[in-house]
């Protein structure tokens, strides 16, 4: 049987980050976009985790949990970027009546 | 009488500059009314320059090898560069001290009669002062660089003196031009000074010299210094091509030309060779010609005077030709010198002596003259020989005087001119190979002077009064002289003519048995018995034989036509009608440079360029530095799509870009 190890989690990460990459350089839906950085974001932590349980030192050394520790601040601050993101989206949906990516060229030179 | 010392040498100089000072800051905004104390005080502080100058003579007679030693101070300090400020008194300094400042002298007290009464007394006076300065702080500078102030002060102060009366187009043209052409030459006496210092490390005069002659310089340098700096000498002392300048100078007050013409401005071309002699002599080529330039004027400016009818332009035609003279007799003395071979400094000195010593006698005859004709036109109120003639009866002494001076002139022994005329063709004889042509060249000039001086001598003051301004319906010598009578001129002018009667007279003297030259340096003695033995002995081959008869000859010549009529003027001037016309017409020299030079090669020609350079190059660049960026800028926006994903996606494949040069270079 299959013993699931590192390389597994990690592969499982970079599959989830190319989607949210894809979704979120070619979603035209802002909203869609916004998901698209969360599955990103996610991955991330997937690899974070993985990491922090197979790479922890050998028992005589002390055990450290940074890997889980910066999965919950990534968390927070995804959770942040949301509520931020999802504001600035109805707040351009109001001015504009579309939440549209690509019309959303206000800055074009 | 004790040694000079050097803050008397010194007040030669500064003298003259307080004068300047006080008249312009102190008499002319405060007591203009009383303007006459200009005056004196000019010629106070002038006196005492000449007596200081006096004083220096007799102290460089005192030492052995004639000559002072005074340590220079310093001026600037520019990096490695030192600047120092020093006095340079040697008997070329000396001769040329007391030269400048008896006929500023004299040229002064001349014009208390002259100026009387003209608005811009004060303002005279004190250019006047300023320009004796200046050229008396150029004969004494030590080294080159004090020297190269001084003179273009003294450009400076022929501007102002030479536009005098500005408020008349024509002299304000002359200024103008007088001050540009010489701006001409300077530039090439800048560029040799530059040159000479970059080569030597050294621009002290002194120091020059020795280099030079001890062969520390090579014969390259000396050669391109030299013609630098005898460029400079062809623009002051007015020589072919730059002589255009002179004769339109005749703008100015009478006795600014005499002081122009006899001692200061003209001659300081003249003795700035003299006093780099030692430099000119390494370079057998810059002596041609200095010696070809100057033979040529020579011929050139005489054959202009010969068909001038304003008297005082054929005096200063006279100036330029005799200042080619000048130059011949440096040239000449040089190549004698060169061709001889081992050149010492002492020989060196000497050569300048037979060119200096014309310099002193032409100096007194020539203010004469000038003072001479400004007391002819205070009386007639014009300048035309056509309007004059008959003033021998009015004005015995002007007459007396202009007869001498212009007898000096011509060459007649034993008046002060023939002697050193007769030095000059002597060394212009000595010459090998063609170079002797000079001599000829030096002996038709003595005719056409001797000729041209008396047709100017029969014209003014023989035959019959021809009605002066009056009949010209207008005035010439507009200052002031409203009705004209004619009349001896005032004491005040009179005196320094006879002064300089004496001087022109007896001048000539110091040097026949030798005297000026041993004071130069030379050992030749020749006992008192020369003044009559020069037309027997075999030693020069008879040039002052020749020389006399020539000249003797040109003057009856001069007699047959303009005085016993014997031959009519005007019939002379039909036969020889192309001829005339080019005399007449200066050789076409002022619309050669009028049209052909400033017009089309100026004007349409490197002005355009110059436009063209700014309006392309210049302006070019500034706008195109201005259309770059607007032109990348609009480049640029286009990858400015304010498209989110697009950022995020060059964001993505630049991490990614990083990331590969982090993994490939480690």
């Amino acid at each position: 049987m299959m013993s699931v190890g590192l390389e597994h989690y990690l592969v499982l990460s970079a599959v989830l980050f190319c989607i949210g990459l894809y979704g979120a350089l070619v979603k035209r839906n802002t909203v869609v976009i916004l998901m698209c950085i969360e599955i990103m974001l996610n991955a991330v932590n997937i690899a974070l985790v993985a990491f922090a349980r197979y790479l922890v030192p050998e028992p005589p050394d002390p055990v450290v949990y940074s890997g889980q520790i910066f999965v919950i601040f990534v968390m927070v601050v995804a959770a942040a970027e949301a509520a931020v993101g999802l504001a600035l989206i109805v707040s351009i949906y109001r001015s504009r009546r579309t939440v549209d990516a690509t019309e959303i060229d206000l800055m074009k030179g | 009488m004790a040694e000079i010392p050097e803050y008397a040498v010194w007040l030669i100089f500064l003298l003259p500059v307080f004068s300047f000072a006080f008249i312009s800051f102190v008499i002319r905004p405060f007591f203009n009314k009383k303007a006459e104390l200009a005056g004196y005080l000019t010629i106070a502080c002038i006196a005492t320059s000449l007596l200081f100058a006096l004083w220096t003579l007799y102290s460089v007679l005192q030492t052995h090898e004639h000559q002072l030693d005074f340590h220079a101070h310093e001026w600037l300090v520019v990096g490695s560069h030192q600047i120092s400020l020093g006095i340079m008194v040697d008997s070329l300094t000396a001769i040329m001290l007391l030269v400048v400042s008896f006929c500023s002298l004299m040229i002064q007290i001349y014009s208390q009669g002259y100026m009387h009464g003209d608005p811009g007394y004060c303002r005279y006076y004190a250019a006047m002062s300023l320009f004796t300065a200046s050229m008396l702080g150029l004969v004494m500078a030590g080294n080159l660089i004090q020297l190269y102030v001084f003179w273009e002060l003294v450009g400076l102060c022929s501007y102002l003196l030479i536009g005098f009366w500005f408020h008349r187009p024509s002299a304000a043209a002359a200024a103008k031009k007088a001050f540009l052409v010489t701006r001409l030459g300077d530039f090439g006496l800048l560029a040799g000074l530059l040159y000479l210092y970059f080569k030597t490390g050294t621009v002290d005069i002194g120091e020059l010299h020795t280099m030079a002659i001890a062969g520390g310089i090579a014969a390259s340098t000396l050669t391109l210094a030299a013609i630098g700096i005898f460029a400079g000498a062809v623009g002051k002392s007015a020589q072919f091509p730059l002589h255009v300048w002179l004769p339109d100078a005749m703008e100015g007050p009478t006795p600014v030309s005499a002081l122009i013409h006899s001692s200061t401005m003209v001659t300081a071309g003249v003795f700035l060779v003299a006093r780099t002699f030692p430099i000119f002599v390494g370079s057998e080529t810059a002596l041609t010609v200095v010696a070809c330039i100057g033979g040529f004027t020579a011929i050139f400016a005489a054959s202009m005077a010969l068909v001038a009818t304003d008297i005082k332009r054929v005096l200063a035609y006279c100036t330029v030709s005799q200042l080619g003279y000048m130059m011949l007799g440096l040239g000449a003395a040089g190549l004698v010198l060169a061709e001889e071979g081992h050149a010492t400094l002492e020989l060196a000195k000497v050569a300048t002596a037979v060119g200096i010593f014309h310099l002193f006698t032409h100096a007194f005859s020539k203010a004469l003259l000038f003072l001479g004709s400004g007391s002819v036109n205070h009386a007639t109120g014009t300048f035309d020989m056509r309007l004059m003639g008959g003033l021998r009866k009015h004005m015995p002494w002007t007459y007396l005087t202009f007869l001498v001076g212009s007898i000096c002139i011509a060459g007649v022994w034993p008046l002060a001119c023939f002697w050193s005329k007769d030095e000059i063709l002597v060394k212009a004889f000595e010459l090998s190979d063609a170079r002797v042509i000079l001599f000829y060249l030096g002996l038709i000039t003595a005719f056409m002077t001797a000729f041209y001086m008396f047709r100017a001598v029969f014209m003014t003051f023989h035959g019959e009064y021809r009605g002066g301004a009056s009949a010209a319906g207008h005035g010439h010598g507009s200052h002031g002289h409203g009705d004209v009578h004619l009349h001896e001129s005032p004491p005040v002018m009179i005196a320094p003519m006879l002064l300089l009667f004496c001087l022109a007279i007896g001048a000539g003297l110091v040097n026949v048995t030798g005297w000026f030259d041993r004071f130069f340096g030379g050992h030749h003695v020749v006992g008192w018995d020369h003044l009559v033995r020069i037309f027997t002995a075999s030693e020069n081959n008879n040039v002052a034989l020749i020389s006399s008869i020539v000249a003797l000859a040109a003057i009856g010549l001069a007699y047959a036509i303009y005085k016993a009529k014997r031959i009519s003027a005007e019939s002379m001037g039909r036969t020889f009608r192309p001829l005339y016309t080019v005399f007449y017409r200066k050789y076409w020299m002022d619309e050669l440079y009028e049209r052909i030079f400033v017009v089309r090669v100026l004007l349409n020609g490197l002005f355009r360029v110059f436009q063209a350079f700014d309006t392309y190059i210049v302006d070019g660049l500034v706008n195109g530095v201005a259309g770059g960026t607007v032109m990348a800028g609009r480049l640029i926006r286009n990858a400015e799509t304010g498209r989110l994903q697009t950022y995020a996606l060059v964001m993505f494949a630049g991490i990614l870009i990083i990331i590969g040069l982090v993994y490939w270079l480690t």
